[in-house]
Order: C-alpha cells, then sequence, then structure tokens
C-alpha cells in the first residue's frame, strides 16, 4: 500500500483526541456511546492526521475551487409551478397530527 | 430465459436491435433478467446481492407499455424496452430509496430524480434499485447496512464501491445497464474489479436533481455497462442540461455514441495520450501495471502517441478529497434527523424525550460507522478555527490540481491510468482499516476534483489472482467524447485479442433469491 | 424570569451614566409569488404543509435554484439603502439543527452578501418642535430562506413545557432580505425613538420598492434589537444582547428603553451582562433570558455546494437602480409644497406612519386638510387605542377618500363619520353599507325637523326668550337639545335656520 503523503501529523502530537470528537459527535447530534468513542477516536486521529498534510500545500497567492464549473447567474423565473399534496408531504412522516410534522418537545431556542 | 436464447448475456445495443427486429418483446427480455435475478442475486449472505429492491410488477409493467409503443410503430428511444437497473441513491417515485443505510430504511420518495424520469420516458423498464455503501461512503460495498454485494468474479471478494451493486448487477448479466454515481471513484473503480464499463461524466453533464449528495461539488451520475458503446447510448439518453440542478451544463452533449463507433474502428491515429507518472508504480498491483501496460501497447498499435505527463499535485488530491466530501456530507447528511421522514429512534431510559435527544439517538442508530466518521471528520474540518487550514486549504489544493489538468492536457488529448491500484480484494479485508480502504480511489479522484469526465475499460485480468483490472481514460471537461473514442478503440482491440468480452465464471446453483432476504 | 426580579433603573439615570450602543438586525420576508429556491407559493394563511415541494421540504436529493426575482429585490433594497452591490458573491450554508429548518442547515449569506456598506438618514422630532438626524450606516444586506412554523403543544402554549409541537413547513424557503446595521451609537436618550424611527422608515421605504407586505403584525417584517450600555464617555462598545420577537414599531422603542433600563441595572449592580437571545413580551413590557450565546455555537459555513455564484452585471444593476422610487427626504419636500402642510404637520403626518395613507387619501380625491384631519386625530387615536400600526388598523385610503366625500355631500356630518369609522373596522362593508345599516344619514325630513325644534322651543322657554330679545348666540343650547333629539342625524345649520325662522330674529 502506497503511504499517503505527509501523513505524519504536525509535531508528532494527536491529531484528535478523544474529547474533541466527543464534542464534534455532540456539534453534529450522534449520541456515541464510550464504546463508540474508544473505537471511532484513534480512527479518526490517523485521518486528521493524513489529511493535515495539505496544510501549507499551497499559498495565498492560490484562489480556492469551490466549485468544478466557471459558471455563475444561474437562475429560476418566478413562477409557481406544483409541488406536493399535504398527504404527499406527510407520508413518510413518523408521526403527523392536525395535517402537520410532529415532533417531539422541542429543548432549544429558534436562532 | 425465453425460447431458449440466453437475452441477459447480449449488450444493451443488442437487445435494442433485437427489439427493433422483433425477435423479442421487452417483456420478455424484463422477464430474462427477472429470472437471472432471481436465481443468483440470492441474499446477503449467499449470492450476490446487487439488489436491495426489486421491482418485478413495475418493471414488467413498463415493458407491456414499451411493447405497445414499439407495436404501435413509435418507440420512445432506441433504447425503449432495455431494461436498467438504478443504484439506491437516486430518488424513484412509488420505490424504495435507502441509500443503503438504516436511517432511510422504507423511505418510499414521492419523486424522481431527473435521470429516473428521463429514464422512465425513454422507456427503460427500471428492474429495481442496487446496493451501495451506505450514503455512497465506501469502496467495497461493504459499508451497506443491509450488507454487502459479492463480486460476480469471486464472491468472497468485494465488488468495489460505493456503486459495488450497479457493477456486480451488470457484470452477473442481472441487468444490461444501470445507474451509477461517482463522487471519488464510485462508477469507474466497482468496475475495474468487476470487469464492466463506468463512466463519470462532466461534472454537471448529468443531472444531480434527485441524488442524495455525498458531496455536491464532486457527485455524477453515469452509466454502467459491459460495452463502451452501451455506456455511450445510456449516456446520452440522461445527460443533458436540467434547470432543476444548477449546476448543470447548459449546452448539448457531445455526439458520444458517434465517438464511440468512430473508437470502435480502431483508427487511433493523431490521438495524443498522456500517462500520468503519479497514477502508476508503487503500491500498484503488478497484474494491474502489467495489464495497463499492454493497454497501452495496444493504443500505440492503433495510431496513437503515447508520452509521460507528469501532475505533481495529484500527490495531494486524496488528502484534499478526505476534506471536502466529508466537510459537504457532514451538512448533506444533516437533514436525516428523525423530524420528517425515515427512522425515529427514541432514546432508551429516557421519559419523554426531547426532539434533541431524540435526533442524537436516530442518527446514532441509523448511521453506520463509515459515516459517523466522515460526519465527524466534516464537522470538524468546517468548525471555526480549523476551516482554513483543512477546508481552505483543500479548495486551494483543488485550484491547483485543476492547474495540473489543465497543464497536462495542453500537452495531451486525454490522460490514462490504471483505474484502481488493485484487484477486487477479499470481503472484511479493509473494513476497519479506514486510510487503506480510501487508498482505491487514489487515482479516479483527481478526476472528481477537477470536474472532468472519467471511464473504465476492462483491461484483462490480473495474472496472479485472474481478477478483473480496469484502464482508467481522463478527458478535459465537456470532452467527454473522447473517452468514449479511446475507450471503444481499445475495448475492440482487447476483445480481437481475447476473441470476445470478458466472461465472468458460471455463478454456482443456489444463489437464488428469497423473498424478503434482504432490505 | 430574570427581569422579574431585576429592578429597573429610571431612564434618565441610565443616561447619566451609560452611553446606549444600539444594532438592528430587520428581516424582510419578500412578496415574491414562489419561494427563495423552489416554485412553491408564497401565500400566507394556507392550510398547513400545502405548498411544499421537495427541495423547501428538505428531502433528500431535492436540489435549491434561485429565484431572480428575490435577487433584483435584494439589489433594489440594497441601492434604495445606498449600499454597494456586490460583484460577485455567493450563498453559503449555515449548519445548526433545529426542526423547523428542513435540512438542519439554512442556505444563507455569509462573508459575501450580496449588498454592504450603505446608509439610511434617520429623522426624529425633537421637543422645541425641530427634526434631527441621524446617520445610521448599514454593514450589510443579504438573502436567505425562512424556516416552518412550530405549533407548541400542551398547557403552557409555548415552546417550553410543551409536550411536542407540530410543524408546517408552508414558510420554510420563503426568501428573506436580513439587513443589518452598524452599531449606531451617540443617540443618548434618544436611542428607543431612532431605533423606531428607523424600523419605520425602513418598512417606508420597503413597501415604496414593493418588494414585502411590510407587515409587522404578520412576521413580514421583524426586528431583532441589538442593545449594549457603555459607561458614558469611555468611546468602548460593551456586552450587548439581542433581543427577538419585536413584532411592532411600538415594541422597537419599549424594547430598547427596557433593555437600557436593565442592562443599567445589572451594571450598577456590580454584575455583567450575559451574552444572550432575549425575548420580547408584548403584554408584560419585559424581555427574558433565552439562549446563551456561547463558543460551542459553530455554524461552519461553507459555500453552498449546490448553487453556483451570483455576479450581478454593471448593467443589471443599473437598470434596477432606474426602478427605485423616490427617496424619502426628496418625497416628504415635494409632498409638503403639493399639500400645503405646515413642517409641524408634515412631521406630525410622518410621525404617525401616515405619509403614504395620507397620499393615497388624496389621489383618492380627498383634500390634503381633511385626509390630514382623518388620519391624525380620529384614525390614529383609534390605532394607538388598540395598539396596532396605523395601516394594520383595517382602514384603506379609499374608505377615508369615500366618507368625506359622504361628509361633503351633506350625508352625514363629522360626527356620524366616527361612528362610520366604528363600522368600517368592524367589517361592517363598505362607507355606504355602514351608512346604510346603522342608519347614520342625516334627517333631512322638514316635519321631523320642524316638529323637534317646536319640541325644544317648548321645553326651553328661557332660551327662546333670549332669542327673541335678539341674543341669537344663545341658539346653541337649542340646536343641541334638537340634535340630541335628532341623535346627531340633522344637519346642524338648517337647525339654526329654522330655529331662528321660528322666533323671528
Amino acid at each position: 500500500m502506497p503511504e499517503i503523503p505527509g501523513a505524519n501529523g504536525p509535531d508528532g502530537q494527536v491529531a484528535i483526541t478523544r474529547e474533541e470528537v466527543a464534542h464534534l459527535a455532540d456539534l453534529a447530534r450522534i449520541d456515541l456511546s464510550d464504546a463508540e468513542l474508544d473505537h471511532l477516536a484513534p480512527q479518526l486521529a490517523v485521518i486528521v492526521e493524513s489529511v493535515a498534510s495539505i496544510s501549507g500545500v499551497a499559498g495565498d497567492d492560490v484562489p480556492a475551487t469551490s466549485h468544478p464549473l466557471p459558471v455563475t447567474n444561474v437562475f429560476r423565473e418566478d413562477v409557481v409551478v406544483p409541488g406536493l399534496t399535504a398527504a404527499q408531504a406527510l407520508a413518510a412522516a413518523p408521526a403527523s397530527e392536525q395535517q402537520r410534522f410532529s415532533v417531539p418537545r422541542i429543548l432549544g431556542d429558534e436562532q | 430465459m425465453s425460447a431458449g436464447q440466453d437475452w441477459t448475456t447480449r449488450t444493451a445495443a443488442e437487445l435494442a436491435d433485437a427489439l427493433a427486429a422483433g425477435e423479442v418483446t421487452s417483456v420478455e427480455l424484463t422477464q430474462a433478467h427477472l429470472d437471472r435475478i432471481a436465481a443468483v442475486d440470492g441474499s446477503a449472505i449467499e449470492g450476490v446481492h446487487a439488489f436491495l429492491h426489486v421491482d418485478a410488477e413495475g418493471a414488467l409493467a413498463a415493458a407491456r407499455a414499451s411493447d405497445e409503443r414499439r407495436a404501435a410503430g413509435s418507440p420512445a428511444t432506441f433504447l425503449d424496452g432495455v431494461p436498467i437497473a438504478v443504484k439506491d441513491v437516486l430518488t424513484t417515485e412509488g420505490m424504495p430509496t435507502t441509500c443503503g443505510s438504516r436511517i432511510l430504511e422504507g423511505w418510499v420518495p414521492p419523486y424522481d430524480a431527473t435521470v429516473v424520469a428521463r429514464l422512465r420516458a425513454a422507456g427503460l423498464p427500471i428492474l429495481g434499485k442496487t446496493n451501495m455503501d451506505e450514503f455512497a461512503m465506501g469502496s467495497s460495498t461493504e459499508h451497506s447496512a443491509y450488507g454487502p454485494t459479492r463480486n460476480p468474479w469471486d464472491l468472497e471478494r468485494v465488488p468495489g464501491g460505493s456503486g459495488g451493486g450497479s457493477a456486480a448487477a451488470v457484470a452477473a448479466y442481472e441487468a444490461p445497464l444501470a445507474l451509477g454515481t461517482d463522487t471519488g471513484g464510485s462508477i469507474r473503480q466497482p468496475g475495474a474489479v468487476t470487469g464492466t464499463v463506468g463512466v463519470k461524466p462532466t461534472y454537471g453533464g448529468v443531472s444531480r436533481y434527485g441524488l442524495v449528495a455525498m458531496a455536491n461539488s464532486l457527485d455524477q451520475v453515469g452509466p454502467v455497462t459491459r460495452t463502451v458503446l452501451d455506456a455511450a447510448l445510456l449516456h446520452e439518453l440522461v445527460g443533458g442540461h436540467d434547470p432543476r440542478d444548477s449546476t448543470s451544463v447548459d449546452q448539448p452533449l457531445p455526439d458520444l455514441v458517434g465517438a464511440a463507433r468512430k473508437g470502435a474502428t480502431g483508427d487511433l491515429s493523431g490521438l495524443r495520450v498522456g500517462v500520468v507518472t503519479e497514477l502508476q508504480g508503487e503500491g500498484y498491483q503488478a497484474g494491474v501495471q502489467a495489464r495497463f501496460t499492454e493497454s497501452l501497447d495496444l493504443l500505440v498499435a492503433a495510431g496513437a502517441e503515447v508520452v509521460e505527463v507528469s501532475c505533481p499535485q495529484f500527490v495531494h488530491a486524496l488528502a484534499a478529497y478526505y476534506v471536502l466530501m466529508p466537510s459537504e456530507a457532514s451538512s448533506n447528511l444533516a437533514k436525516f434527523d428523525a423530524m420528517r421522514y425515515g427512522l425515529r429512534v427514541l432514546p432508551e431510559g429516557v421519559p419523554d424525550p426531547s426532539a434533541e435527544e431524540v435526533m442524537r439517538a436516530t442518527r446514532d442508530a441509523g448511521f453506520g460507522d463509515e459515516v459517523k466518521r466522515r460526519i465527524i471528520l466534516g464537522t470538524y474540518a468546517l468548525s471555526s478555527g480549523y476551516y482554513d487550514a483543512y477546508y481552505g486549504q483543500a479548495q486551494k489544493v483543488r485550484t491547483l490540481i485543476s492547474r495540473d489538468f489543465e497543464a497536462a492536457f495542453a500537452q495531451v488529448d486525454v490522460l490514462v491510468s490504471p483505474t484502481s491500484p488493485t484487484t477486487a480484494f477479499r470481503l472484511g479485508e479493509k473494513l476497519d482499516d479506514p486510510l487503506a480502504m480510501y487508498l482505491n480511489d487514489l487515482a479516479t479522484i483527481p478526476a472528481n476534483l477537477a470536474g472532468v469526465p472519467g471511464i473504465s475499460v476492462p483491461a484483462g485480468l490480473a495474472e496472479e489472482d485472474g481478477l478483473p483490472v480496469g484502464f482508467q481514460v481522463l478527458a478535459p471537461a465537456l470532452a467527454d467524447d473522447r473517452l468514449y473514442r479511446v475507450g471503444a478503440a481499445l475495448e475492440a482491440a482487447l476483445h480481437a485479442r481475447w476473441g470476445g468480452p470478458l466472461t465472468p465464471p458460471e455463478l454456482p446453483a443456489g444463489l437464488d433469491r428469497r423473498e424478503g432476504a434482504s432490505a | 424570569m430574570s427581569a422579574a426580579t431585576t429592578t429597573l433603573v429610571p431612564f434618565e439615570d441610565v443616561l447619566a451614566t451609560y452611553d446606549p450602543a444600539l444594532g438592528l438586525e430587520v428581516h424582510v420576508e419578500l412578496n415574491s409569488a414562489t419561494k427563495m429556491f423552489c416554485g412553491c407559493p408564497t401565500e400566507f394563511g394556507a392550510d398547513p404543509n400545502t405548498q411544499v415541494c421537495p427541495t423547501c421540504l428538505g428531502l433528500p436529493g431535492a436540489m435549491p435554484a434561485v429565484n431572480r426575482k428575490a435577487v433584483e429585490s435584494a439589489i433594489r433594497i440594497g441601492l434604495a439603502l445606498n449600499c454597494e452591490i456586490a460583484e460577485w458573491c455567493r450563498f453559503a450554508r449555515k449548519n445548526y439543527f433545529y426542526p423547523d429548518m428542513p435540512k438542519n442547515f439554512q442556505t444563507s449569506q455569509y462573508d459575501e452578501p450580496i449588498a454592504f456598506e450603505g446608509w439610511m438618514d434617520v429623522t426624529v422630532p425633537t421637543e422645541d418642535g425641530e427634526v434631527e438626524t441621524y446617520r445610521v450606516e448599514i454593514e450589510r444586506a443579504h438573502m436567505e430562506e425562512d424556516t416552518g412554523k412550530s405549533l407548541h403543544v400542551g398547557t403552557s402554549g409555548r415552546i417550553h413545557g410543551a409536550d411536542y409541537s407540530l410543524v408546517d413547513y408552508n414558510r420554510a424557503g420563503i426568501p428573506l432580505i436580513e439587513i443589518v446595521t452598524k452599531p449606531i451609537v451617540g443617540a443618548g436618550a434618544r436611542a428607543p425613538e431612532v431605533a423606531k424611527a428607523y424600523v419605520a422608515q425602513l418598512r417606508d421605504l420597503i413597501v415604496a420598492l414593493g418588494v414585502s407586505d411590510a407587515r409587522m403584525d404578520q412576521g413580514s417584517i421583524r426586528a431583532d434589537v441589538n442593545l449594549s450600555l457603555a459607561p458614558k464617555g469611555s468611546g468602548v462598545l460593551g456586552t450587548r444582547t439581542e433581543t427577538k420577537n419585536v413584532n411592532s414599531l411600538r415594541s422597537v422603542e419599549r424594547a430598547v428603553r427596557h433593555e437600557m433600563q436593565r442592562h443599567a441595572a445589572i451594571l450598577g449592580g456590580g454584575g455583567s451582562i450575559l451574552q444572550e437571545t432575549r425575548h420580547w413580551h408584548e403584554d408584560t413590557g419585559v424581555t427574558t433570558s433565552g439562549r446563551e450565546k456561547s463558543d460551542a455555537e459553530d455554524y461552519r459555513y461553507f459555500p453552498e455546494p449546490d448553487l453556483v455564484p451570483v455576479a450581478p452585471s454593471r448593467e443589471w444593476v443599473e437598470e434596477l437602480r432606474g426602478t427605485l422610487p423616490e427617496n424619502p427626504t426628496q418625497r416628504r419636500a415635494r409632498l409638503q409644497a403639493e399639500w400645503g402642510y405646515s413642517d409641524l404637520e408634515m412631521r406630525d403626518t410622518v410621525g404617525a406612519g401616515a405619509l403614504t395613507l395620507v397620499e393615497e387619501t388624496i389621489a383618492a380625491g380627498t383634500s390634503p386638510a381633511a385626509a390630514r384631519k382623518w388620519w391624525l386625530s380620529e384614525l390614529a387615536r383609534r390605532a394607538n387605542d388598540a395598539g396596532v400600526e396605523l395601516p394594520a388598523l383595517g382602514v384603506t385610503p379609499t374608505q377615508v377618500a369615500a366618507v368625506q366625500a359622504l361628509v361633503e355631500g351633506g350625508s352625514i356630518n363629522d360626527k356620524l363619520a366616527r361612528q362610520v369609522f366604528d363600522g368600517l373596522i368592524a367589517g361592517e362593508g363598505t362607507p355606504e353599507e355602514v351608512v346604510e345599516k346603522r342608519g347614520l344619514a342625516i334627517v333631512s325630513d322638514e316635519g321631523a325637523l320642524s316638529e323637534a325644534v317646536d319640541d325644544a322651543i317648548a321645553a326651553n322657554p328661557d332660551v327662546a326668550a333670549k332669542i327673541r330679545d335678539g341674543k341669537v348666540a344663545a341658539a346653541g343650547a337649542l340646536i343641541g337639545a334638537v340634535m340630541k333629539q335628532m341623535r346627531g342625524q340633522a344637519d346642524a345649520g338648517r337647525v339654526r335656520e329654522l330655529i331662528l325662522e321660528k322666533l323671528g330674529s
């Protein structure tokens, strides 16, 4: 197997800690168990170390590419097109009531 | 099988000709493929397991409608009546779409992907949905929540991934045509290891509307077939501008079928071929390298001029890809939250759980390990403090890789490399070693980063293991026709040498599909 | 309810110690026919989940496509706010989980807004009858999409303490333009008024542009108020709070005032301000604590990969500039000259948010004086009593013009006209219909009138005697008695004539 160039993390440190993985899982709303953390954290550390090799590859003079093709100004006209019926929209809902999606109580505030 | 004819081993073009000549009906063809699926697809435990869902009733209804059109003298298209399989990452109205994930188990979309709508309009009966790594994350199809697909060349080996189901279905004669999607190699690499043809079109060449996105700026839909001509036929059918996809190219496709027919004459005089220095040699299996070199010789014999071209930034492609792809994916997969569709899991031992707690429990239970790894990796790469070092840098590396392609295509018409560094590996061999798994896409990823098109054509079998090897051709953006010209020329030369196409060994008996055995 | 336990500092005392800094974030819901990224309709009040499609419902595989009209509206708003229009900008994903947001990211703009670096001159009346102008600097105006609406089920009816919630995604994906000011400093005691005047003028501008229904009561304009206090003369910015849910002009002013008093109380007691979101309660006039802004809040913005950049050509921008309405200052000067209003009358008209209403009433045929009279005295009072903005009162300029025409035609008088407005507000139909239904037309039956005058003379012999003696001014008492008997439905002039006739004066 070929090595990924520059796979060693900077300063030989662990690229990402178990605590960081737990925090990221929290941000991503995934309820990882301790066993899962034990399993995933070291794997992620290895992956992060290897992708860290791109740091410093491109200088400030290199523009970012967010899109492979240089296209701009793609617009839709402001014309109504038929969408879904409420029945279609709600067909896959885990729960619904009063033609609305029923969701468990919400803790956080709207943003 | 009808009338003693094995219609399943024919190419799509041959089937279309037979339909046009009245030698067979679409119902007979469709039934023949359904029979083949029933005989070999089996379950996840044994059998090919290319399909997550088979829609016999829908396919036969479409076949009957096709036969009626033909009887009335008005077939919709050349391929009207030729059945097809569709990767389970494309939405199909009224047919389950799971993306190989537990979190979407049982979800029936209320709408068709644009490419699926085009298949229906063109009259192709849809046999069913093919297996894949969960949300297209993987290179072996082992990350499917519904069990792996097996390689028809050796049932103990993987069919590549993420589109192993589509490739295996075509390789095992369960379908003459299939649609796949390619984000980092998910059409081409399975094509290589199953001895099939796989094409990743130019980014924007085929609509992504209805493709459940893994990485939107890299994903493309493309054909999976047994011949280059079949791929061109299918590509022309599903490709072209779609106003529902803002990234879709608003200009006509080049003449792909014409290019394939021209290539099949075997004349490549005047064509300049560049061998990418960075995509061969160390790390590439000897048998893979040998078949690659042999194919190069055939191109030279066909009149092409072969030179070596260096693309020095390609060494950073894999790392950039594993920043960009998980970043986009982490955001794309946020919508799977148990509120509107799909799985809803209540956390254990939590009385009266909140929406947040239900989201966390559902996403933990509904996503597999590889998906979780990538979501966390992407969340990391996008988070404040890390964005510039990871996501920002990766986007710049993307620019550098595009510049390498531009410089290379200033010298040559197409670039070539082995599609995958190795032949099919054994089931389980790399399942818990993510980095080893990622290396399978070393040669395919640069094309996705730059948005250029690529094809993988079967190049024979590796001497050491007797397994298929793929030959990759890359062309400049919007010049997909070059893939078909070169691919068809190579295919013609190889078929001449072999005395016909590569044929996988007969599958053993007893692989019959049992109802409810999968998905 | 921390606000309930904080003893507010008197407003004057706040200013003795602190300088306030304001910031306003106003969301304007556009009135385009379709949503920001899909072809679903945007009508207010439709049955739940009937204006949805795979895209705005966030279904797997669906993709966005940008509404050209929404981009045009954004550019026009930017130009009207004297902003630069970006040569090139993008949409970005703002990632956070919330059940009313179907994709769990909001497609918005981050560091590349379509419009930036603008300003708006806000005028506030002073006590001595002059007008003070504050220049509010605009940081940016950007495009984004709205979220769905949740109905919280449970005894409280609010999000906290709800048993579960029901979500309607009709609103999800409706185009929003978010307009963000730079910190507004130096307004001192006028900060609450400046905040209100800014939102009012911005609303007028939006109305003039025709890009939104601009109904604060329906949420098509929503204001978030940022406020911080700094020690007087220090020139620094203090820790701010962001107050949400401020749904009327009056509330904007009250919320700023309340937060100034609350901040001062906390700071004065040696405490420090928590950087947080707060909720405004219209009924109690206080804010309560919402979500704490913390470092953990990480939106992980990145460019939306399903959309391509927006790069408005300068030709397009200039073409849109050509469609802008007159700027408010010029418009006010023109209207004042046309109507012949005094400075004070003009200022009151603007202050009451009645400029456009008066303009439309005049356009419908009413004299400038009459239009001002109805809107500023009668209707402004009623709006104030009802706690609604003047345009939301339920009376249209056309109706006011019709009422005035009835007065001028002699069918009703000013007093009856007030009853007609009651009927209009109660939704009883057109002014003519209200007059008919309520039987408000002036009695012109000479016989009945004559009888009533006779009755009044008989009932008030002393007054009648004075009039006979030539003290005509005393007639007023008899007129009053007749009008009372006729329940106001008589022409007072004719009554006077009859009295004088009968008493031979």
